[in-house]
């Protein structure tokens, strides 16, 4: 199996000492390392027409071909359903290891991304492939439940075999101003991961603003994330270019302040081929092609990799052929 | 069962990719150039009297495009005498409810016709595609719209006046942005009744050439707009014609102070749009990365050609270092060449006079000592190009501070206090636009009202609207264009009859 980058010393360095100020409400990280962080405001208008730039950015022929590639090495295959059975889970897995039969070329998908019951299932059908097995857990996708509950189902989870955990923060802690308890639930949950990836889902449609947006970035990677992630797609509101651009700058100012090199996890409403390589420029042009890969960037989706599937198709035969002449999953 | 599962393909998953943009051209095939072009007099295209043509080049190719007319002063006043039969006999006498409907008309064949005006304005001007295609053509046809729905309301424009035309008017317009100037000029001047003889930079021509056919398209009335092409002397022709009603000018300052010379002395009614100098004003409590956007779009848009280019950067010196950085970072990723590549960024310069003016500068802020930074981008073999740049450790003295460079060279200085702030921004010949960048709303205001500038931004930069007025203090010019002052500029207003 791959093992993913891990900073050095972050584990070793965990601190229970909680770095935040005493009054909570005060918004002052710092890193693991002491470094005090600076949070730079957003505005809105300017942030959109950036992040529109991108969109107009213009992928043909063997660009196109590289880009499809690495966003399908970058997909968190994902399920999420209260019906998950081990079946769908199998029927997945293989479709990550193998996304088209018919061509052996193409890359196989960074991870499967399913619910902790699902994780043993998940797990057999990976073992020996390279794909990690990503579960959701901590009372996903609220997270309201009490941290011992949370932090038991991260325990069960990466018991079961799931090397990448991605969690949910407390929404209503963060906007009713308790940033401490915000910090201090992200790292006890890295703590109970162990060695595996943690992925803190800042849930960006609840959080009301870019400059939420940005604050909960440096306040999860302060506290621990080895990656930030903007939804569950439970919520009204999933990821879209100016949250991703909104993270992403966040992640350049943590890396720039600190040296530590954070991750980005976009999910939720990401369909199509098209909005995949957004995405890809996106990173491109914030954080460097040195982000795009497997290791720091994911795309959680389900039905992307199937039109990913017919872009490629289409670059092949110089036609477009059907959502029949690709597996369901 | 695991084991019955082939391994996975990771030669590809563990490599970190470098994301190439493969060249995205937009096709040529749209635009017919033809060999060669006359002047547009009188609703048709007619030979110069004395046969002088000169040739209109692609800044980005080198390539020759099109013979173009040279107009002389005989053709200038058969210009201006078909603008004044047009004015007497049709255009100065029509109901502005008629008036309106040509000009609706003009604002939607140049939405229809929108992707064939953006190429050729990227072939003969060197502007990228994406600039062309998203800024130019689109504010030219909203300059059109804003100004045929004034047409027949100008008596609400104007209350309780009389309001007549002022007849025929000169208009020179730059080779910046050859189909925005036309619009900007010709759009009011249309809308309140008045004919033009319209004079488009020598450099750029053929979307004022094409802005022709499109009007026999539309059938306007023969005269109503004359485009005469040609260089300095075509336009002294036209400044110094005797029954031209009002000039408008937009350009450089020392070519406004000639024609204002002129003016001056018959009276003429004049609006001069001349250079600039803007500051661009970063306190430590903005936005940073948008305005580190700001200050991009604020002078490589348009390589710089910009009148309200945000060419000097006044950065606190507080954050000073780390907002350069910042500034670096982002200007790596800046594409430049071919301007007809989707991808572009930043295009050709727009002819080898005005590289040899930029080349010169940038020259002068070296040997004065400042700090140059280019980033390490490749650029084409044939054309006139200039990556673009930025001085550090420049000096309130220095030429490039002083000096409107009109390319993509931004001279970056810093200051302490916002009192230090206004006064390195006032320092300065120009008045035409300003930046601030601030999260707080009252350094905003405060701000705004100590800069003397026309136009002042506020955590935003080159935004343009038709309803909004553009104009300058000081060597920048005087006069407003867009907006109900734009409007102002081209009418003659009295009291009406009756009143004491």
């Amino acid at each position: 199996m791959v093992t993913l980058p891990r900073r050095a010393g972050r584990l070793e360095e965990v601190s229970t000492e909680v770095v935040t100020p005493a009054a909570s409400a005060v918004f002052a990280p710092r890193s693991r390392s002491g470094v005090a962080l600076r949070v730079t405001p957003v505005d809105e208008v300017g942030l959109e027409a950036r992040a529109r730039t991108f969109t107009t950015r213009s992928i043909k022929t063997t660009s196109k071909r590289a880009a499809i590639n690495l966003a399908i090495s970058c997909i968190d295959l994902t399920t999420l359903e209260g019906m998950d059975t081990p079946g769908k889970v199998a029927a997945l897995c293989r479709k990550a290891v193998r996304p088209d039969p018919a061509n052996p070329g193409l890359p196989s998908v960074a991870a499967v991304c399913v619910y902790p019951q699902m994780v043993p299932a998940a797990v057999l059908h990976t073992t020996g492939t390279g794909v990690h097995v990503a579960s959701v857990a901590g009372a996903f996708p609220s997270g309201q439940s009490s941290m011992a509950v949370r932090v038991a189902d991260i325990e069960q989870a990466v018991a079961d075999g799931a090397d990448e955990i991605d969690i949910v923060i407390s929404r209503g802690a963060f906007l009713s101003g308790d940033y401490r308890y915000v910090f201090n639930e992200i790292e006890a949950q890295k703590v109970a991961c162990g060695p595996a990836h943690l992925k803190v889902i800042l849930e960006t449609g609840e959080l009301g603003s870019y400059d939420q947006i940005r604050k909960a970035s440096m306040l999860a990677m302060a506290a621990g994330a080895d990656f930030i992630k903007t939804s569950t797609g439970k919520v009204a509101q999933n990821s879209s270019m100016p949250v991703a651009l909104c993270m992403a700058e966040a992640i350049r100012d943590y890396a720039d302040q600190t040296g530590e090199i954070v991750g980005l996890k976009v999910a939720g409403g990401i369909r199509t081929a098209k909005q995949a390589w957004h995405y890809l420029v996106l990173i491109a042009e914030t954080l460097g092609t040195q982000w795009l890969t497997p290791d720091l960037f994911r795309i959680g989706a389900s039905s992307l990799l199937n039109d990913l599937l017919l872009q490629i198709q289409k670059l092949d035969t110089g036609r477009y052929s059907g959502p029949n002449y690709v597996s369901v999953d | 069962m695991a084991d019955e599962i082939e391994p996975a393909n990771l030669s590809l998953t563990n490599v970190t990719f470098d994301l190439e943009y493969a060249p995205a051209l937009e096709s040529k095939s749209i635009v017919s150039i033809d060999k060669e072009y006359g002047l547009f007099i009188g609703g048709k295209f007619v030979e110069p009297k004395d046969g002088k043509k000169f040739v209109t080049v692609s800044p980005s190719t080198e390539e020759k495009l099109s013979q173009i007319s040279s107009a002389s002063a005989a053709d200038v006043d058969r210009a201006v005498k078909a603008a004044r039969k047009a004015h007497t006999e049709i255009w100065g006498r029509m109901s502005g409810r008629d008036r309106a409907k040509y000009l609706f008309r003009i604002a939607r064949q140049l939405q229809e016709r929108a992707r064939e005006f953006a190429v050729l304005e990227s072939i003969d001007g060197g502007k990228p595609i994406r600039e062309s295609r998203d800024v130019d053509v689109p504010l030219a046809a909203a300059h059109f719209f804003y100004h045929a729905g004034w047409a027949d309301k100008l008596e609400y424009a104007f209350p309780d006046r009389r309001i007549a035309p002022k007849g025929v008017v000169g208009q020179i317009i730059p080779w910046n942005f050859p189909l925005l100037m036309l619009a900007w000029k010709i759009a009011p001047a249309l809308a309140t009744g008045n004919t033009v003889v319209l004079k488009p930079a020598e450099t750029t021509p053929l979307t004022a050439l094409l802005f022709a056919q499109l009007l026999q398209d539309v059938d306007l009335p023969p005269g109503v707009v004359n485009i005469v092409t040609g260089a300095g002397a075509t336009g002294s022709a036209l400044v110094e014609h005797k029954d031209v009603d009002k000039l408008a000018f937009t350009g450089s300052t020392s070519v406004g102070k000639q024609i204002q010379r002129s003016a001056a002395a018959r009276g003429l009614p004049l609006t001069l749009e001349l250079g600039g100098k803007a500051a661009h004003i970063v306190f430590e409590d903005a936005a940073l990365d948008q305005a580190v956007e700001g200050v991009i779009n604020g002078i490589y848009f348009n390589q710089g050609h910009v009148c309200c280019a945000g060419s000097r950067l006044l950065v606190q010196e507080s954050i000073a270092d780390s907002f350069i950085d910042r500034l670096k970072n982002r200007m790596s990723t800046l594409r430049v060449g071919d301007p007809l590549d989707k991808n572009t960024d930043v295009g050709a310069i727009n002819s080898s006079e005005q590289l040899g003016r930029i080349t010169a500068l940038v020259e002068a802020g070296v040997a004065e000592g400042a700090e140059i930074y280019q980033p390490s981008c490749a650029l084409p073999a044939k054309g006139y190009w200039f990556r673009p740049t930025i001085f550090t450790n420049v000096q309130q003295s220095h030429r490039i501070a002083r000096e409107e460079i009109f390319g993509p060279v931004l001279s970056v200085l810093t200051f302490r206090t916002p009192e230090e702030a206004v006064a390195k921004a006032n320092d300065t010949q120009y008045g035409l636009s300003a930046g601030i960048w601030t999260e707080k709303g009252s350094k905003i205001l405060w701000m705004a009202d100590q800069l003397d500038a026309g136009v002042i931004w506020a955590n935003t930069f080159n935004q343009f609207d038709p309803a909004s007025p553009f104009g300058g203090y000081k060597e920048s010019g005087f006069g407003r264009e867009g907006g109900l002052q734009g409007l102002s500029a081209y009418v003659s207003l009295s009291s009406p009859r009756g009143a004491s």
